[in-house]
């Protein structure tokens, strides 16, 4: 297979006031051609900030980057001129955002908004953009697609929306859609829908997704490979069902366990993992997890585990599953 | 689950049609509008007075043969009367006042409607880029706004009269240069508010130019407050023409405005009552019309700031 993005070192810091908040802090991955990589965290962990660092998206200032490279396609978007950058936005690399509520001009018809896109990048006629805008939306399973484009986003429920958004993402034909929260703000049975319809354009089309969120079983369905983040780092790696059959870092540990699972005992109450997440500004030393941790030691609290690599796909850092 | 092509064959059902309307903010807006009944009468009269002053005066001169500037001596200043056509009366001058208030009412809608408009451009363009850019360039466009703001009008006023010739366009640049000040900082706020909003990100990440971002997606959405603000302008404008040519800084004589028609009329009033008294109640009714109309056009834009 081939590889579509690899990111290497990627650091995104924000400088605050007083304090210097580290999103992100040393993220190295890579993605293939036509995969599915699911990045699950907590709130907090840097997953957004990730997925807005792959587009450079993320407002500088305050945000900045010590560090890193992304290279898609042999571009390096750290170092893509505006653009660039611009040409790639929206045409290489699309997003879906989390909030399909406000993540549609209220203003202008969703016409409109997905002709803006094919104009912009394919220099499509308005005539030509708006039948292709057509064909999509029927694609993504909106009814009577040629009339509802001449209608505002208000006129759309949640579900519809995000399914305009999921349109206008895959315009271009991506190679890469960023998959932000897909299905955070919708009911379950939306959730569903969505989630299948994007699995079946990643097959149709051959899209890689870089799927994220904080719902493991969104997870389990759709992702080949999982990264599991931690206060900005992947704390372990591994392919989705390994990460469920032998998860190895006690924080995936702990997250597993915090999901209700169907061949329980009923009535048992689920696990949290107890403690907030860090303040991203004063991370703990060593393990940022250490304070959380059921099985820290004193070795945890002061240094940074190394990585310890299970078999090629699978790895994570921890002392404690090195021992 | 069904697969999207047999959603689209299942849910798309003729009975819908009618809800498959576009309806546009502004047109949920505009249905507002309709439904409020002073507003909709304010804006009835501001048509007819608007149609009144363009066509009056001329019609007038048609009929009767009276312009705004031919005098009559020997008839003098007389009240009102039918016959001759003198509904307002005549001034000292003899001129008929009914055609020389529809002409000075035209001079202020002039002056009221351009230098709101410019106002309204010139403010929301400025204000957009500013709160787009931000930064250094939001704070040295802002700091340029506080230091107009800072000048004292008047005085600003009377160096341009005393340094160029005393004109109607003189007065266009006097009005329109601290009219879009106000507009700019209400459009800058929302800006700077919207730009954080999720659908601005969106279209970054489709690749949107940051011209496109301004002009199609941020400056539609303040768009509301700018509209209100302008109605709320025209009449403000209007005032301050009265004002500045009430002090002899505007509309020069023959031309009549509605300032200097008063004007003359405050200086007669104990004499001849109708010289003040008319131009006051078309005055009074136009601005009086017009921030109803204007009122009204918030109430529609904002439903949220109704009290009922």
């Amino acid at each position: 297979m081939e590889k579509l993005l690899s990111v290497d070192d990627l650091r995104i810091y924000f400088k605050l006031e007083k304090s210097i908040v580290k999103a992100v802090d040393g993220l190295s991955f890579d993605l293939n051609q036509g995969e599915i990589l699911g990045i699950v965290g907590e709130s907090g962990s840097g997953k957004s900030v990730t997925c807005l660092g792959l587009m450079d998206l993320n407002p500088q200032p305050p945000a900045y980057y010590p560090s890193g490279k992304i290279v898609f396609k042999g571009t390096n978007i750290m170092k893509a001129t505006k653009e660039q950058l611009r040409k790639i936005r929206g045409n290489e690399i699309s997003m879906i955002f989390q909030d399909p509520m406000s993540s549609l001009n209220p203003f202008l018809t969703v016409e409109t908004q997905l002709c803006e896109v094919l104009i912009e990048h394919e220099g499509l006629t308005a005539d030509q953009a708006r039948k292709k805008a057509i064909d999509m939306l029927a694609r993504v399973g909106i009814p009577s697609p040629d009339r509802r484009i001449t209608q505002y986003p208000h006129q759309f429920s949640g579900g519809m929306r995000q399914r305009v958004m999921i349109a206008m993402a895959l315009l271009c034909r991506p190679k890469l859609l960023l998959a932000d929260e897909p299905t955070t703000a919708l009911d379950v049975t939306i959730q569903a829908q969505i989630l299948d319809l994007m699995k079946e354009l990643n097959r149709e089309y051959g899209t890689s997704i870089i799927l994220i969120t904080h719902d493991l079983g969104v997870v389990a369905g759709m992702a080949e490979r999982s990264l599991v983040m931690y206060a900005g780092r992947i704390v372990e790696r591994a392919s989705t069902k390994d990460l469920f059959q032998k998860p190895k870092h006690p924080y995936t540990h702990a997250l597993l366990k915090s999901i209700p699972r169907l061949d329980e005992v009923r009535g048992k109450k689920l696990d949290p993992i107890p403690g907030l997440p860090p303040d991203l500004s004063n991370l703990p030393g060593g393990c940022s997890f250490h304070p959380r941790c059921p099985k820290a030691v004193d070795k945890c609290k002061q240094t940074y585990p190394d990585v310890v690599t299970f078999d090629p796909t699978h790895n994570a850092s921890c002392w404690e599953v090195s021992a | 689950m069904a697969t999207p092509a047999q959603n689209l064959n299942t849910t798309s059902t003729p009975a819908q049609s009618n809800l498959l309307e576009g309806t546009s903010l502004w047109r949920d807006a505009w249905n507002r509008l309709k439904k409020n009944k002073a507003a909709v009468v304010c804006g009835f009269v501001v048509v007819f007075l608007i149609i009144a002053c363009a066509l009056g005066p001329n019609l007038i001169e048609w009929i009767f043969g009276y312009t705004y500037e031919a005098q009559d001596l020997s008839y003098g200043a007389k009240g009102p009367t039918l016959r001759p056509f003198h509904l307002f009366g005549t001034d000292f001058f003899g001129r008929d006042l009914l055609t020389r208030v529809l002409v000075g009412g035209r001079v202020s809608l002039k002056v009221g409607l351009i230098a709101a408009t410019v106002a309204a451009v010139v403010g929301t363009i400025y204000g957009a880029v500013s709160g787009f850019f931000g930064g250094k360039v939001d704070d040295s466009m802002m700091r340029f706004v506080d230091v107009l703001y800072a000048l004292p009008y008047m005085f600003l006023v009377i160096i341009l009269v005393t340094i160029f010739e005393k004109s109607e366009s003189l007065l266009f640049v006097a009005l329109g240069l601290v009219g879009w000040l106000t507009t700019a900082r209400i459009v800058r706020g929302q800006v700077l508010s919207l730009k954080e909003q999720e659908f601005i990100q969106a279209a970054r990440s489709i690749g949107t130019r940051n011209i496109n971002i301004i002009f199609r997606h941020l400056i539609p959405n303040t768009l509301g407050p700018v509209i209100v603000y302008f109605t709320l302008t025209v009449p403000t404008m209007i005032l301050q023409e009265a004002f500045l040519s009430f002090l002899g800084l505007g509309i020069q004589p023959p031309k009549p405005s509605l300032g200097t028609l008063m004007n003359d009329g405050a200086n007669q009033m104990l004499v001849y009552w109708w010289t003040i008294v008319f131009p006051g109640i078309f005055m009074s009714l136009l601005l009086f019309s017009l921030n109803f109309l204007g009122d009204g056009v918030r109430d529609a834009l904002d439903p949220k700031m109704r009290k009922d």
